[in-house]
C-alpha cells in the first residue's frame, strides 16, 4: 500500500481488512433472507469481480488495452464444461470407453487447469500484438474475442466438439470435501443456501485474487508493467525485456478469467457461447476503467457496481414499467441506465469513481 | 481457384481438383464484394477522418449509421402515405438527405457532449463514453422505433441488369456510383478547400494549427458532421440493399468497418477506401469459397470473422496497417 | 594511454529514405573518460546514439563494448550489455514517483520474478529492500532525495533531468550516454549539471556526452568527435576542436552565443 498510516495509534490496515472480509463473509447470510436471487447477484458480482482485477492487469498496470478478456473466461467455463459433464463421454464412444463413470474433473485439478489453460491462450493471443499501438492492439484483441465465440458457436461440426448455440448442460456442481455446492448445508436449524456456499468460495478466491494483484504491483515485475505502459522505449533502454514482460502480463491476466471460468460453469450448469459475447469483454473494461483504472479498490468498486446494479434495478424498474405504458421494459431499462452511467462517471470523474490517490505530491508542475 | 477468365461476358467453366469454378458464381461475388465494400468504405472514413484529428475510437458510429436508416425508413413511410404518387428516387433522396441532417445533428451532439469535455483526460475515458453512447442509442432507438425489424423497401425499378452471368440490381448500381460520387466529393473537399487543408493541418498537428489560425473545435465538428453524412448515406443504403431495418443493425457493420479502416491505416483517407473495399470482397469472396474450399469444415458463418482474421495477418505484417505511416519512434 | 576501451564504433552507417544521416562515423571512448559528441542540429548526434543502443538498426557498422562485439539490434540487450542512456526530450515514467522510476533502473541487475513477488519469499523480499535503498541513495546523489515520492511528471524540468540520469545510474553501466542534458537549463543549472557530471565520472564511470552548449562540453569533455551533416568532421582534444576552422564554419559562429 502505498498510503502508509502516518500515525501510529491508527487501527492497523489488517484489522481494516479483517473487518472487510469478515463484513463481505456474512453478507449472503443477510441478503439469504430476502431470498436467494439476491444472493445470486452477489454470486455474479464477486465473478466479475475476479475477472475484473484480471483485466486490470492487463490494461491498468501493464497498458495494453485488452478488448476480448471474454475469450480467457470462455477457455476456463468450457474447459470445465467439457471436462465434468456428459457431453464428451455421449458424443465419442472412445472417450466413453475409457472413461466409464463420466468425466468428472474435481475442482481442485480444474481450477489450476483452467489457469494455466487460460495463460496459455493469454500468451498465445497476446503474441501477435506485441509491435502494435495502443488503438490496433484493442481491435485485435477484440477481433480474437470474437473469433474465440465464433468457434465455440460452429465446433460443432464436422466433429462436435463445443456443441454449438445449443451449448453444454448438466455440468457438474463443484464438490469441495465431498459437498456439491448446489445443495444447502444445514447447521442445526441454521439453513445456508447452496448460492451462498458458491459465493463463499468465490470470496475466498477474490482475496487470493487482490492479494495476489497487490503484490505484483508493488513487485518488481509490476514496476516493470508500469514502466512499459508509461513509456515503453524508456522502458527497453532500462534493460526491460517488453516482450516477454508484456505476454506475462497477459498470462497473469488470463488466469484469473480462467479461474472465474470454472466457477461460472460450475454454478450455472449450463454455458452457451452467448455468455461470451464482445458486450461481456467491454462490460468489464467498462468496470475497471469505471472503478479506477489499475487501483484496485477502485476496480472492485466498478465490477461491483457495474455488476450488481443492473440486476437490483430490476426490481426498482416495475413502477417505472408502469409508468412509460409497458414502453420501457426492465431490460431496456438497465441498459439505458448502464450506458448513461458510462457517460456520466466518466465526464465528471474521467479517472474513475477511485482512482490511484494523487501519490506524490505536485512538487510545482502540473 | 482457377486462373480467372478474360473479360466479362465468359462463362467458363473449369474444374480443380474437384472443387467447380465458376465465372459466373465469382463474378456475382465481386460484384456482392464491391457493393459490401462501398458501404463499409464510406462508414470507414468517418471511423479514420474522426480518429486522424482528435485520436478516438468513435464507437458509436455504428450507431450513426443505424440512425440514418431508421430515419429514413419513417420518412419513407410518412411519404408514402402522404404523397403515394410520388416517384421512388424522388422518397429515396429526399428521405437520405433528412437522414444526413439528422445523423450530422446527432453526430454533433455526441461529440460536444461526451467527448469534448474529455479532450485532455487519461486516453480511455472518451472511449468509455463513446461505448457508452453507442449502447445508448441502440437502446434509445429499440424505444422510439420498437425492436422489431422494419421491411425497408425498393425505392428503385428492381429489375436486374445482367453482366455476364451475374445479376445486379440499379439498388446496387445507385450504391457503387454513389460511393464513388461521395468519395470524389471528400477528395475534392480535403484537397481544394479552405476546410479540407485545416482538417489536415489539424490532424498532422492541433497545437501548430491553431496558430495558423485554424479553430479545432470547428474543424473537428465539421469532421463529425462529414462522417455522419457518409454513415447516413451507408445507412440508406445498407437498408435498400439488405430491404430492412433495425436497432441493432449497425453495430456489426460499424465494428467492421472500423476494422477495415484500420488495415488499411488509421488516419489515412485512401487506407479506410482501401480496407473497407477489400474487406467486403474478402467476406463476399470468403463466404461463397469458403465452405467449398474447406470441404464444409469452415461455413459461411465463418464470414463475421473474417473481418479480424485479414486484420490480424495484416497487422502482424504492417504493423501500421497497409496505407499506415510507418511512425519511426524518435528519441 | 593505457586505460582499456568501454565503447569502440567503426563506420556507423543509417539511412532513412533518401536521408544518409549517418556516415561512416565512428569513435573510441576509454574508461574514465567524458567523450564529448557535438554538432549542429540535424547532423546525427541523436541518430549515433539511437544506432549504437540498439534503437535503430545500423545499416553497418562495428560496435564493441569492453572489447567485446555486439549487434545493436535489441534495445534491452544493449542495456544489459552496460549502455545506460537519457533521451533528449526526457522519458520519464511519468505517473511513478521518482523512487520508483529509480527502482525500475535496478530492474536488470535483479532477479525476483512472478512466484518470487507473489509468494514474498525472503530473497525476494531482501532484494526489494535493497532495490528501495539504492534508489534513495541514487536519488540523493544527484541532488533530489527529498522528491523521492513525488510523481515524476510534476518534478521542474532540471529536476526531471537528474532523475533520469539516476535512474540511468541505477543499471550500473558500463557507459553512460547522455543526450542533451543541459538542454533548457539556465546557466546556474548547467553548472550544477557539470559537477554532477564531474562528479559522476571521477566516481569511475565512462560517459558519453551529447550537447549543444559548447561551454559546457569545452568545460567537462576529454575528447571531442564534431559531427556535420551525419560525418566526422573533426575529432581531437576541445582546445583543437575549438580552433579547427572547419569546426568554425560548420557553427557558424554560433558557438560564441552560449
Amino acid at each position: 500500500m502505498n498510503v502508509v498510516s502516518s500515525n501510529a495509534t491508527r487501527t492497523p490496515e489488517w484489522l481494516k481488512w479483517l473487518v472487510l472480509v469478515i463484513g463481505a463473509a456474512i453478507l449472503p447470510l443477510i441478503l439469504q433472507q430476502f431470498g436467494n436471487a439476491w444472493v445470486r447477484i452477489a454470486d455474479m458480482a464477486l465473478l466479475y469481480v475476479l475477472l475484473a482485477i484480471g483485466l486490470n492487469i492487463i490494461v491498468g498496470y501493464a497498458g495494453l488495452l485488452d478488448l476480448g478478456y471474454v475469450a480467457f473466461f470462455a477457455v476456463g467455463a468450457y474447459l470445465f464444461a467439457l471436462l465434468a459433464s456428459p457431453h464428451l463421454t455421449e458424443t465419442f464412444p472412445a472417450i466413453a470407453a475409457a472413461f466409464p463413470g463420466g468425466l468428472h474433473l474435481t475442482i481442485w485439478v480444474a481450477l489450476p487447469l483452467a489457469a494455466a489453460v487460460a495463460a496459455l491462450f493469454g500468451i498465445l493471443l497476446g503474441a501477435p500484438t506485441l509491435r502494435l499501438r495502443g488503438d490496433y492492439l484493442a481491435i485485435v484483441t477484440l477481433g480474437f474475442g470474437e473469433i474465440i465465440r465464433v468457434f465455440l458457436n460452429n465446433l460443432d461440426h464436422p466433429i462436435n466438439l463445443t456443441n454449438g448455440p445449443r451449448g453444454l448442460g448438466q455440468i457438474d456442481a463443484i464438490q469441495i470435501f465431498g459437498w456439491k455446492l448446489s445443495r444447502r448445508l444445514e447447521i442445526g436449524d441454521f439453513e445456508i443456501a447452496g448460492v451462498t456456499l458458491v459465493y463463499w468460495l468465490l470470496l475466498v478466491l477474490v482475496v487470493a485474487a487482490i492479494i495476489i494483484s497487490h503484490r505484483l504491483a508493488e513487485s518488481r515485475i509490476g514496476r516493470a508493467w508500469m514502466a512499459i505502459r508509461e513509456d515503453e522505449i524508456a522502458a527497453k533502454a532500462m534493460g526491460i525485456n517488453t516482450r516477454n514482460l508484456k505476454l506475462l502480463a497477459f498470462a497473469a491476466g488470463a488466469s484469473f478469467g480462467g479461474v472465474s471460468g470454472v466457477v461460472f460453469a460450475g454454478f450455472q450448469g449450463f454455458i452457451s457461447p452467448e455468455s461470451f459475447s464482445l458486450m461481456e469483454s467491454i462490460m468489464i473494461v467498462a468496470m475497471i476503467v469505471l472503478g479506477g483504472l489499475g487501483h484496485l479498490p477502485g476496480v472492485v468498486l466498478g465490477a461491483v457496481l457495474l455488476a450488481a446494479l443492473p440486476e437490483v434495478l430490476r426490481y426498482v424498474a416495475g413502477p417505472l414499467q408502469q409508468l412509460t405504458g409497458g414502453r420501457l421494459d426492465a431490460a431496456i431499462l438497465r441498459q439505458l441506465l448502464i450506458a448513461l452511467a458510462m457517460i456520466v462517471v466518466m465526464l465528471l470523474r474521467p479517472r474513475g469513481l477511485w482512482p490511484q490517490p494523487e501519490h506524490g505530491r505536485s512538487a510545482g508542475r502540473g | 481457384m482457377g486462373e480467372s477468365g478474360q473479360g466479362l461476358g465468359r462463362e467458363g467453366r473449369l474444374i480443380t481438383g474437384g472443387f467447380a469454378f465458376a465465372m459466373d458464381v465469382f463474378l456475382q461475388q465481386i460484384i456482392n464484394g464491391l457493393v459490401l465494400g462501398s458501404m463499409y468504405a464510406l462508414v470507414a472514413l468517418g471511423y479514420t477522418m474522426v480518429y486522424g484529428i482528435i485520436s478516438l475510437i468513435n464507437f458509436a458510429h455504428g450507431e450513426v449509421l443505424m440512425v440514418g436508416a431508421l430515419t429514413a425508413w419513417s420518412v419513407i413511410s410518412m411519404m408514402r402515405e402522404a404523397m403515394p404518387g410520388a416517384p421512388g428516387w424522388v422518397i429515396l433522396l429526399l428521405s437520405t438527405l433528412i437522414a444526413c441532417v439528422v445523423a450530422a445533428v446527432l453526430n454533433v451532439t455526441i461529440e460536444r457532449v461526451a467527448y469534448r469535455p474529455l479532450r485532455s483526460s487519461p486516453r480511455l475515458a472518451p472511449l468509455i463514453t463513446a461505448i457508452g453512447m453507442s449502447i445508448l442509442l441502440q437502446t434509445l432507438a429499440m424505444v422510439i422505433w420498437k425492436p422489431n425489424p422494419k421491411p425497408f423497401p425498393t425505392l428503385l425499378p428492381s429489375a436486374p441488369f445482367h453482366i455476364g452471368g451475374a445479376v445486379i440490381t440499379p439498388t446496387q448500381v445507385m450504391i457503387l456510383s454513389v460511393t464513388a460520387v461521395c468519395l470524389a466529393l471528400l477528395l475534392w473537399l480535403v484537397h481544394s478547400t479552405r476546410l479540407g487543408r485545416a482538417m489536415r493541418a489539424t490532424a498532422e498537428n492541433p497545437s501548430v494549427a491553431a496558430l495558423m489560425g485554424v479553430r479545432p473545435d470547428t474543424v473537428i465538428s465539421a469532421t463529425f458532421i462529414i462522417g455522419a453524412v457518409l454513415a447516413a448515406i451507408a445507412g440508406v443504403m445498407w437498408a435498400s440493399n439488405y430491404g430492412t431495418a433495425q436497432h441493432s443493425m449497425g453495430f456489426l457493420p460499424g465494428l467492421k468497418a472500423f476494422t477495415a479502416a484500420v488495415f488499411g491505416g488509421i488516419g489515412n483517407l485512401a487506407g479506410a477506401v482501401v480496407g473497407g473495399v477489400l474487406l467486403g470482397l474478402i467476406e463476399s469472396i470468403g463466404s461463397g469459397y469458403l465452405g467449398a474450399l474447406t470441404g464444409g469444415v469452415l461455413g459461411s458463418h465463418y464470414a463475421d470473422i473474417f473481418a479480424f482474421i485479414v486484420l490480424i495477418l495484416v497487422l502482424t505484417l504492417r504493423p501500421s496497417g497497409l496505407l499506415g505511416e510507418r511512425v519511426a519512434d524518435r528519441a | 594511454m593505457a586505460e582499456p576501451v568501454m565503447l569502440k564504433v567503426e563506420g556507423a552507417s543509417k539511412r532513412f529514405g533518401g536521408l544518409q544521416a549517418l556516415d561512416s562515423v565512428g569513435l573510441s571512448v576509454a574508461k574514465g573518460q567524458i567523450y564529448g559528441l557535438i554538432g549542429p542540429n540535424g547532423a546525427g548526434k541523436t541518430t549515433f546514439f539511437n544506432v549504437t543502443t540498439g534503437l535503430y538498426v545500423p545499416d553497418a557498422g562495428r560496435f564493441e563494448l569492453q572489447g567485446r562485439a555486439y549487434e545493436p539490434r535489441a534495445v534491452h540487450e544493449v542495456a544489459r550489455a552496460g549502455i545506460a542512456r537519457t533521451f533528449q526530450n526526457i522519458r520519464l515514467f511519468g505517473e511513478m514517483t521518482a523512487l520508483e522510476n529509480v527502482m525500475v533502473g535496478r530492474h536488470l541487475r535483479t532477479h525476483t520474478g512472478l512466484m518470487g513477488a507473489v509468494l514474498r519469499l525472503p530473497q525476494a523480499k531482501r532484494e526489494e529492500r535493497e532495490i528501495a535503498e539504492r534508489a534513495r541513495a541514487l536519488l540523493d546523489y544527484v541532488g533530489i532525495g527529498r522528491f523521492a515520492d513525488y510523481r515524476a511528471r510534476t518534478l521542474s524540468y532540471g529536476d526531471q533531468r537528474r532523475l533520469e540520469i539516476a535512474r540511468a545510474l541505477a543499471t550500473d553501466p558500463v557507459l553512460l550516454a547522455f543526450d542533451e542534458p543541459a538542454a533548457g537549463m539556465n546557466a546556474t543549472e548547467k553548472q550544477q549539471l557539470r559537477i554532477l557530471i564531474e562528479r559522476i565520472r571521477q566516481d569511475g564511470r565512462t560517459i558519453l556526452l551529447i550537447e549543444h552548449d559548447v561551454k559546457l562540453v569545452m568545460g567537462l569533455c576529454d575528447r571531442v568527435t564534431v559531427l556535420d551533416y551525419g560525418r566526422e568532421l573533426a575529432v581531437g582534444a576541445p582546445a583543437e576542436i575549438q580552433s579547427d576552422a572547419r569546426v568554425i564554419e560548420a557553427y557558424l559562429g554560433t558557438a560564441a552565443a552560449h
